[in-house]
Parts: structure tokens; sequence; C-alpha cells
């Protein structure tokens, strides 16, 4: 089994958060893992990527070769489609569809979309409506991962494990809203 | 997994924080940089690190946490420094005559190298400095090899007297990957070295230690602890070895995720090595490939000048880019494997480059500078390095340099004996006390005709908040120095004070001696966290 998971966002936006929920629900899995991560000049607003790899045998690079992404998961629009030169031909590529807008010339929303559209395996998610509906905007992140969990070879309790281990300090009621997201991101993609 | 043993998932820069402190480490000392920050974070936020009172201060600049780390060495006790590469050149005069006078408790020099430039001015290789020194250096390629080479760098420190240099380059400072833990060594005691001028290098003594430290450099070639590190793995297609250094070594790998390599592989995590590391492999080959993050360091040895050994290749002959991080393509490349790819960047794909978060002060100091300058030719402006170099992009394009740390400073003072007036420097809280404020002092001496703006956030900023040294104290240091209170200026770069703020910043300009004008608002993001956790607290 192996997982090559690009993940893409803004700085700012908390991808890490995603990362370190497939990172904590992999070391459950026994699984090794590698996750490489942006830090420093690129947080201030400009784009971030992180390379999360899982195997079930040693794996050797901390980077992802071009063409062997298995998913792309954005929670930008634009930002997952810098990361095409990654996504293998039969990847997939989940993103957020609502836009971060920090730049004078971000292309209208309706030709990225249109451009996402051009990838056979996307699924495109208004995870900012649907963690709102849920009661927290700041749950975006885990209604994204919740979308791509499907494509992902972790069993989804163990997804779930992670929620409750990763959000431990902050208390049952954000546990409890983070499991929510990442069920409606889940059954998004199950329907 | 076996769950006997402590297993965690751990940045590079993590493992060694953790390694460090296992292995009875006393003392670390940093100054904040990409990709080294971490290491001291990771043992900051430690409460193992807090019980047992690890010193885990940051220093005011690299230098100052390099001289520490010695003292704390001196005095018997493990010491670990870390800082980015550009770090080094700071720390540089106490690096390389710490191998002179050589160490008492251990010591380890991390330096964590930025090929591609990631975030720095350069992509110097800091191996380059250790052969500088005569210093061994360590270079993992896995976050596991870092933790456990740790513990060899100290010990090898210890018997070697001999600081170490421990190389890591940002992919693996910077990624995460479970480590297995070793038992912990207590700390060592204070104990003195036993010649009292093992420290003291007059010429006569410098000498002595010199000629003493050469030796050690040859012995340290053929010393088992190093050369365990360097391992050569055979294989039958002997027409093209492979050398790999450091995580060049992943990058190889990677391209036989579903067999292994048929051809001889060496791969070299440690320095010195003597000549008999290579000669299993350039006498079964034909010819070598030589895969090295960073400068061609070992490549280059091998050529040597004449380059009349066997065929070489790597970054000199082209077969590798002269520049810039490895990649597995890369590295597939070079052995003519074919090269995955995937679809391109679709054109509708805009840069987005990082700029000032909403609500940063340093935006609204830059708009009143740009204000003021309105009446004078462009092309004044030295910057530094740190949030506010921003300002070099639009809609600001303000400052006209960003060299090293502290250099707005004095170019603004020699381009002002060069005749330019009004000069201007713009530098962060932090990096004017790292090394601002010595220029300072050369200009309040000469009374150089320069304006100095200070933004000062509070914080260290672009390194991700970090504590600034120079927090509550620049008005003083200024004074200290000899800035004249008439021509110590403090504003509030917030919108309503615009117009003021302009009215100040145009009077400073206009002054023909020293002025210093420290723009005080505290960084938003550390205001954000501060908030929060005060809010947490408040909660408990
Ligand atoms: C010699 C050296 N050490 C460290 C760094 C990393 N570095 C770049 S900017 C910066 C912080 C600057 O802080 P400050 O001057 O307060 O400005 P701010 O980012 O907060 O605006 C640091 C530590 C560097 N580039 N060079």
């Amino acid at each position: 089994m192996k997982n090559d998971i690009i993940l893409s966002g803004v700085g700012g936006q908390g991808i890490l958060s995603i990362a370190a929920t497939i990172g904590l629900a992999a070391v459950e899995c026994n699984l090794f893992l590698k996750q490489s991560e942006v830090h420093g000049m690129s947080q201030r607003g400009g784009d971030v990527q992180s390379h999360l790899r899982l195997s079930d045998r040693p794996i050797a690079s901390d980077l992802i070769p071009h063409g062997r992404a298995d998913i792309i998961i954005s929670v930008e629009p634009m930002e997952s489609l810098r990361y095409l030169p990654w996504l293998s031909d039969t990847g997939w590529l989940v993103t957020n569809s609502s836009p971060f807008i920090n730049i004078d010339d971000y292309p209208p929303i309706e030709e990225i979309l249109s451009e996402i559209k051009k990838i056979k395996n996307h699924i495109i998610i208004d995870a900012d409506s649907i963690a709102k509906r849920i009661g927290s905007l700041r749950s975006g992140n885990m209604v994204i991962l919740g979308a791509a969990s499907p494509f992902i070879e972790i069993p989804y309790h163990n997804l779930e494990n992670a929620i409750r281990n990763l959000f431990k300090p902050k208390g049952e009621e954000v546990i409890n809203l983070n499991l929510k997201a990442l069920r409606a991101g889940r059954d998004f993609t199950g329907k | 997994m076996n769950h006997n043993i402590q297993k965690l998932l751990l940045l590079g820069d993590e493992a060694v924080a953790r390694a460090a402190m296992d292995a009875g480490l006393s003392g670390m000392y940093a100054y904040p940089g990409t990709p080294s920050t971490e290491i001291m974070e990771y043992i900051q936020s430690s409460a193992e690190a807090t019980e047992r009172n690890i010193h885990r201060e940051w220093s005011s600049n690299e230098k100052t946490a390099m001289e520490a780390a010695l003292g704390m060495s001196y005095a018997g006790k493990r010491a670990m420094v870390a800082m980015k590469h550009v770090g080094l050149n700071v720390a540089a005069d106490g690096f390389i005559n710490s191998a002179i006078t050589g160490v008492n408790g251990g010591l380890i020099v991390v330096a964590a190298d930025d090929p591609s430039m990631h975030s720095s001015q350069n992509e110097q290789d800091s191996r380059f400095y250790a052969k500088f020194a005569f210093v061994p250096v360590f270079e993992p390629a896995t976050q596991q090899e870092a933790y456990d080479m740790i513990f060899d760098a100290f010990e090898l420190s210890e018997r070697y007297k001999i600081p170490v240099l421990f190389r890591i380059t940002t992919r693996l400072a910077h990624s995460r990957a479970a480590v297995e833990l070793k038992l912990t060594i207590p700390e060592k005691k204070l104990k003195l070295p036993a010649d009292q001028l093992q420290f003291v290098l007059l010429p006569a003594i410098a000498r002595k230690r010199y000629r003493a430290l050469l030796s050690t450099y040859e012995s340290l070639k053929y010393d088992l602890s190093i050369s365990k590190f360097n391992s050569f793995t055979d294989g039958s297609d002997r027409r093209m070895g492979v050398i790999t250094c450091g995580i060049a070594y992943n990058y190889l790998m990677e391209n036989f995720s579903d067999s292994k390599p048929d051809f001889p592989v060496l791969k070299i995590t440690a320095y010195p090595f003597n000549k008999d590391v290579f000669t299993e492999i350039t006498d079964k080959c034909s010819s070598v490939l030589i895969l090295e993050e960073g400068y061609p360091i070992v490549e280059e040895s091998l050529r040597g000048i004449l380059d009349n050994g066997i065929k070489i290749h790597g970054r000199l002959d082209g077969m590798v880019p002269r520049d810039g991080e490895l990649n597995p393509a890369i590295v597939a490349k070079a052995l003519g494997l074919s090269v995955s790819a995937g679809r391109d960047v679709p054109e509708i794909v805009r840069m987005r480059p990082p700029s000032f978060c909403a609500g940063c002060g340093h935006s609204d100091m830059f708009s009143a500078i740009i204000e003021a300058l309105k009446s004078y030719s462009p092309g004044r402006v030295f910057s530094d390095i740190g949030c506010y170099t921003l300002a070099a992009l639009p809609p600001y394009d303000t400052i006209n340099s960003c060299v090293d740390m502290g250099a707005s400073i004095t170019m603004a003072i020699g381009a002002s004996d060069a005749g330019l007036f009004p000069a201007v420097a713009v530098i962060g809280d932090s990096t004017f006390t790292h090394s601002g404020m010595t220029g300072l002092l050369d200009a309040v001496v000469k009374n150089s005709p320069v304006t100095i703006i200070i933004g000062d956030n509070s914080t260290t900023g672009m390194t991700g908040g970090q504590k600034s040294q120079a927090t509550g104290r620049i008005e003083n240091i200024c004074l200290g120095i000899g800035v004249s209170r008439d021509h110590l200026r403090l504003i509030t770069p917030i919108r309503k004070n615009f117009e003021e703020n302009v009215r100040i910043i145009k009077e400073e300009f206009e002054y023909h001696g020293v002025s210093v004008i420290i723009a005080s608002r505290e960084c938003i993001q550390t205001a954000i966290k501060r908030k929060k956790s005060r809010a947490s607290n408040e909660l408990s």
C-alpha cells in the first residue's frame, strides 16, 4: 500500500492540521510516514504545500516525485491547480471551492473550476458553507479531509481517533465539531 | 511496530533537538533562522527541558550563541548551537577558532542549509566551513539517522576534544517521520579543562594547538566512529557507480522503490574520509556519479585539479544541475531512467507571493516612508532582512537593498560617505540587536547624515514570532550608543497617525546627522497568539 498526498493552500489556512490528522492516523495503523512541510518566508499569505507519504514499506524520499501523487487535497481552488505536475494520471483532486483572494489578479473562479473539472477524478466541495452550517468556519479543513477520506487507504475510524487525539487539549466540543465536519465531507463524496 | 520502544513523529529539526536532550544536553543556544528554528523551539516547549533546566534562551545572534555554547563546553557540559547556514558566517570567527581551542564538554554546531533558497539569500554549503576549520561533519539522510548520529557526534567531540558540525538541509529539517528513541544519558557535571591555557589562543599556544588539530583531522579520517557512517553496497552492473552524500541517498533510492540498484552505491554521511573509502567503488567501476545536496565538494575533491582519474559525473559536468536542490527526477535523469511527469500547471494559475499580513504595522510604516520620500529621487532606502523586506515587492517597491543582517545601517553610512543625502536605513528590531547596533555606533562616532528607521514589532516576525532581544530596550540602546535625544523619534505606525508620521520622517530626512526613528506596533500575529493564550488561561 502506498498513498502519496499533496496538501495545498495559502499560508495561514492551516493545511498542517490536515497533515497532522492523517499523520496520527497513519501511525495508529503502523504505516511508514514522511511529511514535508514548508515553513518560513512563504507563510505570509503565499502559497504553501506539504508532501505527505504513507506506505506499508519504508519510504525513501521526503518529496513526492512528479506525476506520482495519488491525491491532491487543497483548501483553496487555484492552489489545487498549482500542483498538477505532481498528480498521477489516475490520481484524485479534492478541493475546496471557496477562493482565498489576496492578490489583485486572481482569475475568475468559474475559469478555475472549469480547469479543475478537466481532471477526470475530481471532487469540488464548498467546505466553507458546510463548515459554517455545522457551526464553525474553522472546521472547513476537516470537511475537506472528510471529502478526500475515501481515497486515503486508512480506515475511517482511525481518522476519527486522530481527531480525538489532536483536539483533546481543546475539549469535547471542539472534538465533536471536527468529527461532524469530517463526516459531512465524507458523506458529500459518498453521495 | 514494537511497542516497547518509544517512537515519536518528529521533524528532522525536532529529532536533532530530542536526541541532544536524550544525550545529556545541558545548554542549547541559537538565533532563529529557517530551516533551523524548530530545534530551539522543540527544547523550549519541552516539559522535560524545563524540569532539567536545560539552558534554552535565544541569543542575540549566531556569534553570541556559538560563543556561549563554547563557554558551556569549557565548563565540561554538553552544548549545542543551531543556526541557518548564513548564520554560520556570523558565527564563523568563533566556530573556526573553537576548532583550535578544542572543546571540553561535547559541542555540536548545527547548520541548516537551504539549497534552492526557499527562504534565504544564498545556498552556501556548510560542509565547506567544516573543511576550512578542520572539523568533522555528520550529514544524516533521515530523521532516524539525525537522532542516532547526535549521540555519536557528542561522543566523538569529547573523545577528540573537537567541535562537530552537524549539517542538515531544508527537506530533512522540515520533514516529519517516525523516530525510535534511545536510552537517555545523564548530563555531565561541571568540570573545567585540565589545561588552564587550552582556550588561550596566544600565538605560541595557537601554533601548537593548530598542529595538534591538523593531526587530529588526519586521525579522524581513519576513525571507525566516522567511517561506519559511510557504507558501500556492491552491485553487478559496474559501468557506473553512484556516490551519495546526505539526503541525496533518499532521492536515489526513491527511483528503486520496487527493486534494488544493481550498480555499486557508496553512501556518505560523515566526514572527513580517507582515500580507501572511495577506492572500493572507483576500482570496481569505470565511472561514478556523485549526488550531493549543495556544492560539488566531494566531486571536486575526487576530481582534483588534474581530473585524470576515472570518469566522474556530477554537478561539474552538467549531469546534475550546477545549482539548486536535488529531487528524485534529477537523479532519474542522471541515471538515464524514465522520469515521470504530471500535467502542466494551467496558465490561469497566478503567482501568490508572500505579503504583509492584514493589520501589520510595517505596511503603515512604509506608507509613511513612501510619502516622505516623494520629494527625493529614488534609490536611497537600504533595508535589511525580515518581514519588512516584503516592501521590495509591489505595491510598495520601496527598498533598494537586502544583503545580510545589519547591512542596512552600514550601507546607508557608506552611501552617505559617498555623498548620498538623505540616506535611509530600514531595519527590524531583532535585526537591530542582531547586527545593527555596532553599525549605529559607527554612524554616531562620525555623525553620519543617515536616517535609521527601526520597524519595532516586538518580535522576530519572519521566522515565526520568536522572542526579540530588542523588546523594550531599543530607545535606551540608541541613547546609550550616543544618538541625540532630539533626533531619536518615536512613532506609532497606524493609519490615523499617517500625516504626523510623514512630517516626522521628513524632518529627520533633512537633518545632517544621525537620526533614529523607532516605529513601534506589535506584530499582528504575535498579538493574536498572545490574546488566544490569555483567553485560554482565563478559561482554565
Ligand atoms: C545571519 C542570519 N540569521 C538569521 C536569519 C533569518 N532571519 C531572517 S529575517 C529574521 C528576523 C528578523 O526579525 P526582525 O528584524 O525583528 O523583523 P520582522 O521580521 O519581525 O519584521 C531572521 C531571524 C538570516 N537571514 N540571517
